[in-house]
């Protein structure tokens, strides 16, 4: 069955606390999950207070500020520092978003960070994302054709490259995929608003000669069919995609070629 | 000891099952239908509000509206059964018991739609 509540072993402890540094008057308190796969036992909720006069503006900056100078053990993915790479993907205050493009001053009180929802956690704020990456390469992200290669360029009309906005952006932070219930109670089978939405890039792809058998691995009751709208791929995807629409595009497919 | 699988030959998993537009399908076209058939059970009664048991008895005696009961009880339990069926392999991950739910749950909707056909049409018939 589900499982609403967490194992014993994964729940989550309250943790070390580190004060405010000395003489500091703006401050915000960051409480981060973390877990040591070299310690074990439970997972604990450890308490930083930053001084917000001396950080930068995003909750990447305070997370990097914590790490730079008051505990070098925090462990989190980061890269690019401006939303392009996806990297920084993480649970702050509830909602799954990249922490370099999430302001601090968005949150009144103190702030939450967790590693995104209902994946293994590798430590701390690592999640093992390897099954995401393997539902990527499941959908065959890559143009496939039987046309002999053109000599130049495939051309493709300016309507039909219109069809790729709103797809071809989607960085696979996996934000929309770990905040999906349906991803989180049959992640092994359904393959969550990331994988879709690039499948989607692909099968409206008007150079693309594999619609068909791009439509015939997705129809399954669980890789393609979990999706019941529950919108929050829509609503937590830091580059303001929408996964749920691109989804509801690959069933009206699947109905086009039946009819 | 055991060797994990890789992580594609997981996802891979069997492969497609090659359905499930049919299923989607169906429960959209019958949640419309149920729409139209329940909004038009409810707007009846209604308007038949504070009317005698023998009014009643004689509306459902209407072949037509019979018909429309009939079709009214089967299409809500299809509706039923398929929903069902969503919500199991949704929160059920033992395979057994899944299987079990579901052809438990289909027995109960199409015994409790064919109930609901047989009073109707025993109302409507007449005994």
């Amino acid at each position: 069955m589900a499982e609403f509540t967490l194992p014993k072993g994964s729940r989550v402890k309250k943790g070390r606390t580190f004060p405010a540094p000395e003489g500091a008057t703006n401050t915000k308190r960051f409480h981060i999950y973390r877990w040591d796969p070299d310690v074990g036992g439970n997972p604990r909720m450890d308490t930083y207070t930053v001084d917000l006069d001396e950080c930068g503006p995003m909750v990447l900056d305070a997370v990097i500020k914590i790490k730079n100078e008051i505990d070098p053990t925090l462990t989190f993915r980061r890269s690019c520092r401006e939303g392009v790479c996806g990297s920084c993907a993480m649970n702050i205050n509830g909602t799954n978003s990249l922490a370099c493009t999430t302001p601090i001053e968005d949150f009144k009180g103190d702030v939450m960070v967790n590693p995104l929802p209902h994946q293994h956690v590798v430590k701390d704020l690592v999640p093992d994302l390897s099954t995401f990456y393997a539902q990527y390469n499941l959908i065959q992200p890559w143009i496939q054709t039987d046309t002999p290669a053109p000599t130049q360029e495939r051309l493709q009309s300016r309507e039909d490259r219109a069809k790729l906005d709103g797809l071809y952006e989607c960085i696979l932070c996996a934000c929309c995929s770990t905040s999906c219930p349906s991803y989180w109670w049959n992640g092994d089978k359904y393959l969550g608003p990331a994988a879709l939405l690039q499948a989607y890039r692909w099968l409206v792809d008007s150079r693309d000669e594999a619609t068909g058998e791009r439509l015939d691995m997705l129809e399954d009751p669980f890789r393609l069919y979990r999706c019941h709208t529950i919108m929050n791929c829509a609503n937590v995807c830091p580059k303001g995609l929408n996964p749920a629409k691109a989804i509801a595009e690959i069933k009206k497919m699947m109905l086009e070629r039946q009819f | 000891m055991t060797i994990e699988r890789t992580a594609l030959a997981r996802a891979r998993g069997l492969g497609s099952a090659k359905s499930g537009t049919g299923h989607w399908w169906r429960q959209r076209v019958t949640a419309v239908i149920n729409l139209v058939l329940v909004g038009w059970l409810i707007v009846s009664l209604v308007a038949m509000a504070g009317s005698s048991y023998d009014a009643l008895v004689a509306w459902m005696r209407n072949p037509v509206v019979a018909a429309l009961l009939i079709l009214c009880v089967m299409n809500v339990f299809y509706h039923v059964r398929l929903g069902l069926q969503v919500v199991v392999e949704d929160y059920v991950h033992r395979e057994w018991l899944k299987v079990a739910l579901v052809i438990l749950m289909t027995l109960v909707c199409a015994g409790l739609g064919l109930l609901g056909v047989v009073s109707v049409l025993q109302i409507a018939l007449g005994a």
